[in-house]
């Protein structure tokens, strides 16, 4: 009598990945198999407290029983306290669905994430996968928008328009082919949630694209994947294989007369691709140059037809929302923002990760309890929220609340849920500079506003930091920023004054140091 | 040139081919190109244009435009060093002084041997920075050592 094999979780995350995991997940087999021992090991996705990445968990009768952050040399010892049937270890954290972190959160895009072997349809359907998907086909396509405007969904790229009604415009569009385009070019600092969604659970994008394009009529649908996230890459491309070779998308959705066929294609290194319009551009296999709006891509998009432009992790909210309905969905958040963000913690932090949670949590819990303060155990100083186009907020400004008009009113901005947590030896006049050269770097070129507005805003920074009439550059930096902000064809130009704004009306006192050094460029 | 075979005109007219089907095919035919060669040859230019009945200055645009392509052969290892904010906060600019002052690597400043360190604004590890990918795979909590031992390692 063999008894079934013990089921270990070592992730495939990237994250995980890039502090060694590959080295445990070879070191768990080579001692299981020393001792004879019968193990599954499942690469899963990252349970999102990556500073306990390696996270290894083993399957109990009681639960899943995490240890962490396991390094290969650790697993031996591991096996010697008996940790394959949840052995006490110093490295033994408990249950891993009892601990803080997770409890305190509400994961309804990320339900399945690092709980399910990635890749596996069956495990994916066993955990309430593509059910909604099915309810979608069993409902019309204006029952469908109509359930996606009731839920509240606001586009989660940043803008925070609401999903719904882009989903009418291109339902009500009369075209002969029309598309649907997952925007997953997620280049802000500090976000890494739709990496880890792909890694960790792919065939959920893919079945809210699948929704999609069976609500609005469309046949053909891309994923713009940056490339600078070569394993969420893979992983999408075989999840792809496996969703058409199971007839769950492509010929035919389900089984249906619906065909979906959907493809992922790889940018080339430009944070501007994140920008829809420069995203088609790319898409269509030109230089991503912004393209003025009207007319909205909802009508002329991709190759000119109609096409929705969504988040990931848009798409990746609609199928839960199809199969708990509209109303459970609104039933979270706060105000005009329902439903849950997955906030995404990074920087100088001592635990930093993933957190999904409604709408309304402020900032101080999140950085202070649940990230435990800087990890250099400094004093905050600074708080980036929304990637580099997001203010700089101060240690006194945290009681905020995550929700897209409650930073907007103290002119910052939720953007894709990022959070960026900085110390006391930052110097905010060098991040002002640097927000200007980025902008600089990465600007299409299209409007003068950025492309000219950025590389002047260098060069003010550099005359203030460099002690050079103070008070006129910084006069021609804030009438600078006015112009950007003001006359910019797109968030590129216009929201760069943002950090930089930012960090002179809460730390004025880096703008007037004594002189530094330029720097070395 | 390490794991990359010399530019050759017909293989890459055959990778151009099988990718032609596609809609708006540039970017995959130019990302096809260099996993094969490493790099874009100036000699694709042609080639892609005529068979996506582009202008070349179409192509050349594309290929100009975007950071990842590259119209040189490049060294054997590439590492993309990310300087984003996240990694700012964790020290990514005192890896690139300690990089150019003790192991005499300049960050953007073309090859250190068969090494190509570059910068790179986000590569999503932000919780887990200073984070680098070296060829394709991801490394966090980086130093200026383990990377220049990274650049030595690329001489083989």
């Amino acid at each position: 009598m063999s008894a079934a094999p013990i089921r270990i979780f070592v992730p495939v995350d990237a994250a995980a990945l890039s502090v060694g995991a590959e080295a445990v997940a070879e070191a768990v087999i080579r001692e299981a198999a020393a001792r004879g021992l019968a193990v599954e090991i499942v690469r899963n996705g990252s349970r999102g407290m990556l500073w306990l990445e390696p996270l290894v968990e083993v399957e109990t009768p009681e639960g899943r029983i995490a240890y962490g952050p396991v390094a290969a040399k650790d697993v031996a010892s591991l096996f010697e306290a008996g940790f394959a049937a949840g052995g006490a270890h110093g490295l033994r954290l408990g249950k891993t669905d009892e601990l803080t972190w997770m409890k305190r959160q509400q994961r309804l895009t990320f339900e399945r994430v690092g709980i399910i072997d990635p890749l596996s349809i069956a495990d994916y359907r066993a955990h309430g996968g593509f059910a909604g998907l099915e309810k979608a086909l069993s409902l019309t396509g204006n029952e469908i928008v109509q359930t996606i405007k009731a839920s509240g969904l606001r586009g989660r790229g940043g803008a925070g328009f609401p999903t719904g009604i882009k989903w009418q415009t291109v339902l009500d569009a009369k075209a002969e082919q029309k598309y649907i385009v997952c925007n997953a070019d997620e280049g802000d600092s500090g976000t890494f949630a739709d990496r880890m969604l792909f890694e960790g659970d792919p065939y959920l994008t893919i079945e809210g694209m699948a929704i999609a394009a069976v609500a609005v009529g469309a046949t053909r649908g891309y994923i713009y994947l940056r490339s600078e996230y070569p394993h969420a890459h893979r992983t999408l491309q075989r999840a792809i294989l496996k969703a058409e070779a199971a007839g769950l998308i492509g010929a035919s959705v389900m089984g249906t007369e619906h065909a979906f066929h959907l493809q992922v294609r790889l940018g080339a290194g430009a944070y501007i691709c994140g920008e829809e319009t420069s995203l088609l551009e790319s898409l269509e296999g030109k230089r991503a140059i912004v393209r003025a709006k009207p007319p909205l891509p909802a009508l002329q998009g991709l190759f000119g037809k109609p096409t929705i432009v969504n988040n990931v992790l848009s798409f990746a909210a609609v199928p839960w929302i199809l199969d708990h309905g509209a109303q459970a969905y609104a039933d979270y958040g706060m105000g005009r923002s329902r439903g849950t963000l997955p906030v995404q913690l990074g920087g100088n932090v001592r635990r930093g990760g993933l957190i999904e949670l409604a709408f309304g949590i402020s900032l101080r819990e999140i950085i202070e309890e649940m990230g435990g303060g800087t990890l250099s155990g400094r004093p905050i100083r600074a708080v980036q929220v929304g990637g580099p186009l997001g203010a700089y907020l101060t240690a006194e400004q945290l009681d905020v609340q995550m929700d897209y008009e409650a930073l907007a009113a103290m002119r910052a901005m939720l953007g894709h849920g990022g959070i960026v947590v900085f110390d006391d030896t930052v110097d905010m006049a060098r991040q002002a500079r640097f927000a200007f050269a980025f902008c600089a770097k990465e600007s299409c070129g299209k409007c003068t506003p950025c492309r000219i507005g950025a590389t002047r805003g260098v060069e003010v920074m550099d005359r203030i930091i460099a002690g050079t009439e103070r008070p006129k550059n910084i006069a021609v930096l804030r009438d600078l920023a006015k112009l950007m902000t003001d006359a910019s064809l797109c968030a590129m130009g216009g929201l760069t004054p943002m950090p930089v704004m930012s960090a002179l009306n809460h730390f004025p006192e880096d703008f007037d140091r004594p002189p530094l050094p330029l720097a070395a460029e | 040139m390490a794991g990359y075979p010399a530019w050759d005109q017909d293989s890459a007219r055959t990778i151009i081919a099988g990718l032609a089907h596609l809609e708006g095919a540039t970017l995959p035919m130019l990302h096809a190109l260099q996993d094969e060669f490493g790099y874009v040859d100036p000699q694709a230019v042609p080639l892609i244009a005529e068979a996506l009945n582009l202008s070349r200055a179409e192509v050349h645009g594309a290929i100009s435009f975007y950071h990842d392509f590259k119209t040189a052969p490049q060294p054997a290892r590439l590492v993309k060093l990310c300087r984003a904010e996240a990694c700012q906060s964790l020290g990514c600019e005192k890896v690139v002084a300690e990089l150019a002052a003790e192991h005499g690597i300049v960050v953007d400043g073309g090859p250190s041997g068969d090494a190509l360190v570059e910068t790179v604004y986000c590569l999503g590890n932000c919780a887990l920075g200073p984070s680098a990918l070296v060829d394709g795979e991801l490394i966090g909590r980086v130093d200026a050592a383990r990377i220049a031992g990274l650049c030595q390692h690329g001489r083989a």
